[in-house]
């Protein structure tokens, strides 16, 4: 058996975020970025020289490195696994992990704390790692918890700014919610399994078909709460939107291309006890597809560039949950990759935006970039055509496996196919209108000052950083060169899982079949004329969310105006985000503070705790001081109290008290 | 043959003496010979109750008049150390009443 030295993928970068960590701050920046590039290279060779020899291993192929808790019969052990799922995990992590950090020498190039930002990175893509290579739920747990600290960093990387630790908190916070769900999933799984190791319980659930729901319902549900957390979905992704207070190399890395789909690969991974429960599928496949329409209809009215993208990963990774759901995991992944491609390259090619105007976020204060930054709006304008499904690019590929897999899915797949292409309709619309807004018309960035500076205060928009003013001007090439290749993979990356139905193959998907596709009697038959139809359909669909944002963006620029008037109370539901966070404000964090701050913190803390240590310190220091005047000095006094004591002792035994009962 | 009880009382009449002896007088060397007459008081009891136990168990037994040895060494050597330390004090402190010397340093 070949020894692949898996548990060096994640160290390489643990290495470079001590290094850079400890380090960093009084080391000059060249070394600093060296530092960083070879910490997220590494693993980027090694997951190629993987690839290259991958044909040759025996799946899955488990490395243990040495046992790590050991407890009577249970124990976990830093084991990794390598299977397909792992490597396109391990590609698309090392891939576009290793682009950004490339993107973020440019971008992060005149911050203060360029070693912190490189060393936080690194960190993350350290616990990345070691979540996708984790061969049992412990270890996938470490790297679960890490990634969120490391987002946490990420998010508070301007912690001078309120609402940037704020939204650091929310996160981590948040995300705790649902980590308190996968915890309790691991509890169940030791109490009925007695391991944790993904191959003992997916063993002793293949050998016992007669499991059916129940237990593996509850598990399946603790783990579908965990993945909500991490993968921002219904009912826990407020936290989503606010992370995007983070660099915006930051958003594209965590917040859209890896991180956050962390919760769909745990899905796909544990897919043996989803398909043991249809109760627990039906639920991520309504999750999926709620939030996939409410965090769309939510992107339209935003004006915040990062905000749109962020609420359309939010919804993308809707449709991760959809087709997880729908136990079409395969394509679930699959649209996991091609988003990681051209959400990434959104995210990054509107860095270069903000870059360009100096730290301006809000697409009311830009337009007419077009001509003046053209490789950003090439770029940009592949990633825009990706996500909104524009055949052939990636996104239109991967969003209708996922449809194409809805609408045959024997559980109520018509409506979740029919929710599906409606945000799809949706999603073209908000792309195009960000696109238009953003590239398009006169360009409002000196007329609006003064508007932008009112909406600052109003939407809470910040200036990513201090940038000096200076003329628009395009990104350097370090910027632009990641920015070209992810471009090429989303053009290009949907071809490796090309349906059949228009005459490919779907190598992605058989490639996947045997670790991440449900049992065969849960995948129905395929029908080659209804996926050609229905990726007519979708082309239509998108094609109209173009349509629309074409003319309301660009032929009749007044029109929007015009629609928000008309509909006012739609659209300010719209633009205050359905009042989500302030229901959640009221609903919980309110109470919750209430009971911290008054019931336990003074009424527990303060009187309780406090009050009781007080009391009895307070009592012996009064004792204390009574009884110290006995020892006044004075022998004769000292022996008048022996003389009483030994006297008052005579005169209980005299009465008939012993002293048994200290014998006995 | 004169009852135990006699000796008990003697020495209990003794004891309560030198108690009453301790905690009245001020003189150090009159409290040190109230100690004297304590020890003593025990010595007695010690000696009439070793008697009365052979006297019972038809054995003679000496249990009790060794410990009077004991005491008295120890009364001895606390004798000796004892004048050594009021000498001291009396040089330190030109006094010799307990109830001026309530201070652990001299």
């Amino acid at each position: 058996m070949t020894d692949l030295h898996l548990w060096l993928i994640p160290l390489v970068p643990l290495a470079g975020f001590l290094v850079n960590g400890l380090l960093g701050r009084k080391a000059p920046k060249p070394v600093v970025t060296a530092v960083a590039l070879i910490g997220s290279l590494i693993p980027l060779l090694q997951v190629s020289a993987i690839v290259l020899k991958f044909g040759s291993l025996t799946l899955p192929h488990i490395e243990t490195v040495g046992t790590w808790i050991q407890a009577d019969t249970f124990h976990a052990d830093f084991s990794f696994q390598l299977d397909q799922l792992t490597l396109v995990m391990l590609s698309v992590v090392t891939g576009v992990g290793f682009l950004i950090h490339v993107y973020s020498v440019g971008y992060m190039g005149p911050e203060e704390g360029y070693w912190r930002f490189f060393a936080y990175m690194n960190l993350f893509l350290f616990f990345m790692l070691t979540l996708v290579l984790a061969e049992n739920f412990l270890l996938m747990f470490v790297g679960w918890e890490g990634v969120g600290l490391a987002s946490y960093l990420l998010i508070g990387f301007y912690y001078t700014r309120d609402s940037a630790a704020n939204a650091g908190k929310k996160a981590f916070i948040v995300n705790r919610i649902g980590d308190v769900g996968f915890l309790l999933a691991m509890f169940l799984l030791i109490q009925h399994f007695g391991t944790l190791s993904f191959g003992g319980v997916f063993g002793a659930i293949a050998t016992n078909p007669a499991w059916q729901g129940g237990f593996l319902t509850a598990i399946a549900l603790f783990l579908v709460l965990g993945a909500t957390g991490k993968s921002a979905q219904i009912p826990l992704y407020v936290w989503l939107p606010d992370a995007m207070e983070g660099p915006t190399p930051v958003s594209a890395l965590i917040h859209a291309a890896t991180m956050v789909t962390a919760g769909v690969y745990m899905i796909a991974r544990t897919h043996v006890i989803f398909d043991r429960s249809s109760f627990a599928l039906a639920v991520v496949a309504i999750i999926g597809v709620a939030t996939a329409l409410f965090a769309a209809t939510i992107g339209m009215v935003q004006t915040d560039i990062k905000r749109v993208l962020a609420y359309s990963t939010i919804s993308q990774l809707g449709y991760m949950f959809l087709g997880c759901g729908v136990a079409a995991y395969s394509a679930g992944i699959f649209h996991l990759v091609t988003h990681a491609f051209f959400k990434a390259l959104l995210f990054l090619a509107a860095g270069s935006v903000i870059h360009a105007l100096s730290g301006e976020q809000d697409m009311r204060a830009m337009g007419g970039l077009r001509r003046k930054i053209p490789i950003t709006f090439w770029t940009m304008t592949a990633a825009v055509l990706a996500i909104a499904g524009c055949p052939p690019l990636a996104g239109f590929v991967s969003k209708d496996e996922i449809l194409y897999q809805a609408f045959i899915s024997p559980n109520g797949g018509k409506i979740l196919w029919a929710v599906g292409l409606l945000t799809a309709g949706l999603t073209s619309f908000y792309m195009f209108r960000l696109w238009y807004l953003t590239f398009f018309g006169e360009s409002r960035a000196q007329a609006s000052e003064a508007a932008a500076v009112h909406a600052r205060s109003d939407t809470k928009l910040v200036l990513e950083a201090e940038h000096h003013a200076h003329p628009v001007h395009e990104s350097p090439w370090v910027m632009l060169g990641p920015l070209v290749i992810l471009a090429i993979f989303s053009v290009i990356g949907g071809w490796m899982g090309w349906p059949e139905g228009l005459g490919g193959s779907n190598w992605f998907s058989r490639f996947l079949e045997s670790i991440a596709s449900a049992v065969p009697a849960a995948s129905p038959a395929g029908n080659h004329q209804v996926e050609l139809i229905l990726a007519l359909v979708s082309t239509l669909v998108a094609a109209a969310g173009w349509l629309v944002a074409h003319v309301m963006y660009y032929a009749k620029p007044e029109l929007p105006g015009r629609v928000a008037a008309q509909f006012h109370a739609v659209y300010s539901l719209l633009k205050n985000k359905y009042w989500v966070d302030e229901i959640y404000g009221a609903l919980i964090v309110a109470p919750v503070l209430f009971m911290a701050r008054w019931v336990l913190g003074v009424l527990i803390d303060r009187g309780l705790i406090d009050g009781g240590t007080l009391t009895a310190g307070y009592s012996a220091q009064g004792l204390g001081a009574l009884v110290a005047r006995i020892q006044s000095g004075n022998i004769r006094s000292y022996a008048g109290w022996l003389a009483l004591f030994a006297a008052a002792l005579l005169a209980a035994s005299w009465f008939g008290w012993t002293t048994h009962f200290l014998l006995r | 043959m004169v009852p135990i009880a006699y000796y008990l009382v003697l020495s209990a009449v003794l004891f309560s003496i030198g108690v009453a002896a301790f905690l009245i007088k001020r003189n150090i060397i009159t409290v040190f010979l109230s100690i004297e007459l304590m020890l003593n008081a025990v010595n007695l009891t010690f000696v009439a109750f070793s008697r009365q136990w052979s006297q019972v168990s038809g054995h003679l037994q000496v249990n009790g008049q060794i410990f009077v040895f004991f005491v008295m060494v120890v009364a001895a050597a606390e004798a000796a150390v004892g004048l050594a330390i009021i000498i001291a004090v009396f040089r330190a402190r030109n006094t010799l009443n307990v109830d001026q010397i309530d201070l652990m340093k001299l």
